[in-house]
């Protein structure tokens, strides 16, 4: 066991966590390559990249399992090169996969991490019992971990990693393999814990950034391409203040489209055959709310039936792939 | 040490949790009980000494003690809990003692069950049971040595067979290093100093010592360095190949 004081932030910064230019290569290729950010106490922070961009190999090198090549990173003022244990004493982490013992159960599981965290006596009860609560481990706690469904093995995963109630959370893929629903609690979970605490999260889906996280890092080819809110990324979407009219017949379908294309707001229109679907997409430098202005005026002056109307805030998916395209080795 | 403890005890519990346990102390059991009774002549010899039973150990130990050891760092590592267990606050050292001791101490109840051979031969006559302790004591040491060796090569990689054949062939030059078998490798080049070096690792003769009762402080040591040695170069490949 580390000594108390030694478990107590080195020095009073308000970044969870400091990378400083982490590099990591496996013979020529080089995996992470001089990633640098700074992250505070109530972020949830994205990774975001395709495959084999480096996320999960820069959350292995934040946890201390693998040792970059150079570079450092910093847990609540502890380096993780240097002072080792007591940055993982504020860690919590869910490797990629959610790896476990398949022999054990839930339930002994938790109580063998409870011990090797230094958690004990009442405390350690009422954390299990917490998480066993917050993550509805409740019926599998007896069954061994080789037998659990996907879902219930990422649960369990995740319940491991939040026991010692850590500062900072580092969770590689946290939602793959669990039903919406399940995705649904989980993402709930995180951002009912992210007041006081650093998340990081890593995924490749798009819709969980939008609905879990204050800042999203773009990462491809190991180097940092993007970083801001997801929102703000959004905007940089070319659908930015896009209009989408949904017709409910296709009678007037070319005649909407090339009135809405000669608006002086509308660049150009896509179409869509299933929902029969035409986007206006806002000509670059106009007035932000000026398509929509200008396509319902339209649509009310000439009458059309339309079944719905909708501004756009821009696609994540759109901008990741303009961003990373290119990238892929 | 409490981490040690918290360590060895889920070690310990997973044996019993699968076959593996139980698979393995009833082979140990069954064939001790052969070696001993029909190979060595346990009745035939008509002595009350239980020679017959302990000169069969370094053998069985050559083909039993890697099949424990060869599970301890490959699994972690094929399953990827390595990655769970090593970003635990938990030092390399404290990892690869808990675990060790965990494996060695499984190898102690399976020896531990074979004391009704040890009364069957007090039921038959006066052996001098502080020679048997010894024995059983020098057993358990080399035993110990095995697993250390198998522990350390086991971090090695990720599959099982290869561990457990790694291990096999490095405990067997270990076990006959006195010998002609592996001596003359090197006799042919080597200094004598070095030939003698490697003739004085053998298992086999540090074994011989004790199992006739004879506890030697040198022999001791022997074992103890085996087993800190291989433990050591053990948290070193952990270091080095964790993550691979």
């Amino acid at each position: 066991m580390q000594p108390r004081a030694a478990m107590e932030p080195a020095h009073e910064s308000h970044f969870m966590i400091e990378i400083d230019g982490l590099t990591k290569s496996y013979g020529q290729h080089t995996v992470v390559d001089h990633l640098s950010f700074r992250s505070p106490a109530g972020e949830v922070l994205g990774f975001l990249g395709p495959n084999g961009a480096g996320k999960s190999t820069t959350m292995k090198m934040i946890t201390g399992f693998v040792t970059p090549d150079s570079g450092n990173a910093t847990v609540c003022g502890h380096s993780i090169a240097d002072d080792s244990q007591a940055a993982r004493q504020q860690l919590g982490y869910l490797p990629e996969g959610a790896p476990c013992y398949p022999e054990m159960t839930p339930r002994t599981f938790l109580k063998f991490i409870a011990e090797v965290r230094g958690l004990s006596g009442e405390r350690r009860k009422a954390r299990i019992e917490q998480v066993i609560e917050q993550l509805h481990l409740g019926p599998v706690l007896d069954q061994t971990i080789e037998t659990l469904s996907k879902g219930f093995k990422r649960r369990v995963g995740l319940a491991q990693a939040i026991l010692h109630d850590p500062a900072v959370l580092i969770l590689d893929e946290p939602t793959d393999g669990l039903d919406p629903n399940q995705k649904h609690e989980v993402r709930e979970l995180i951002r009912s814990m992210s007041a006081d605490k650093l998340i990081v999260i890593s995924t490749h889906i798009l819709e969980e950034v939008e609905a879990v996280c204050s800042r999203a890092i773009i990462i491809a080819s190991g180097r940092i391409l993007a970083d801001d809110t997801p929102a703000r990324l959004a905007a940089t979407s070319r659908y930015h203040n896009a209009v989408r009219l949904t017709l409910e017949d296709d009678k007037l379908f070319d005649e909407i489209r090339s009135a809405v294309e000669r608006l002086d707001s509308v660049a150009e229109t896509e179409s869509d055959r299933s929902p029969l679907s035409i986007t206006a997409i806002a000509r670059p430098g106009s007035d932000s709310a000026g398509p929509w202005r200008d396509v319902t005026g339209l649509v009310a002056a000439r009458n059309w039936k339309i079944a719905s109307l909708q501004m756009e805030a821009g696609r994540l998916d759109e901008v990741f792939r303009r961003i990373t395209q290119g990238t892929e080795q | 040490m409490s981490m040690i403890a918290s360590l060895f005890k889920r070690e310990l519990q997973s044996y019993f949790a699968t076959p593996v346990a139980y698979v393995f102390i009833v082979i140990f059991l069954v064939l001790m009980g052969t070696f001993t009774f029909y190979l060595g002549g346990f009745y035939e010899r008509g002595q009350a000494d239980l020679n017959a039973f302990f000169n069969y150990h370094p053998w069985l130990y050559l083909f039993l003690v890697p099949a424990i050891a060869m599970r301890l760092w490959a699994e972690e590592r094929k399953t990827g809990s390595i990655e769970l267990l090593m970003t635990l606050p938990i030092t390399p050292w404290q990892a690869v003692l808990g675990k060790y001791l965990a494996a060695w101490a499984f190898t102690g109840i399976a020896l531990i069950l074979t004391l009704p051979i040890w009364i069957t031969v007090n039921y038959l006559g006066n052996p001098d049971n502080g020679a048997i302790l010894a024995a059983y004591f020098g057993s358990f040491l080399m035993a110990g040595g095995f697993l250390a060796i198998g522990s350390c090569l086991s971090a090695t990689t990720k599959n099982q067979v290869i561990a457990f054949v790694l291990t096999v062939v490095v405990c067997f030059g270990f076990l006959l290093s006195g010998f002609p078998l592996v001596l003359d490798l090197f006799s042919a080049w080597a200094p004598q100093t070095i030939v003698d070096g490697i003739a004085s690792l053998s298992f086999l003769t540090h074994f011989a010592n004790i199992s006739k009762g004879v506890i030697d402080f040198r022999d001791l040591v022997y074992f103890a360095l085996v087993i800190a040695t291989f433990l050591f170069a053990n948290t070193i490949v952990l270091q080095w190949k964790q993550a691979d």
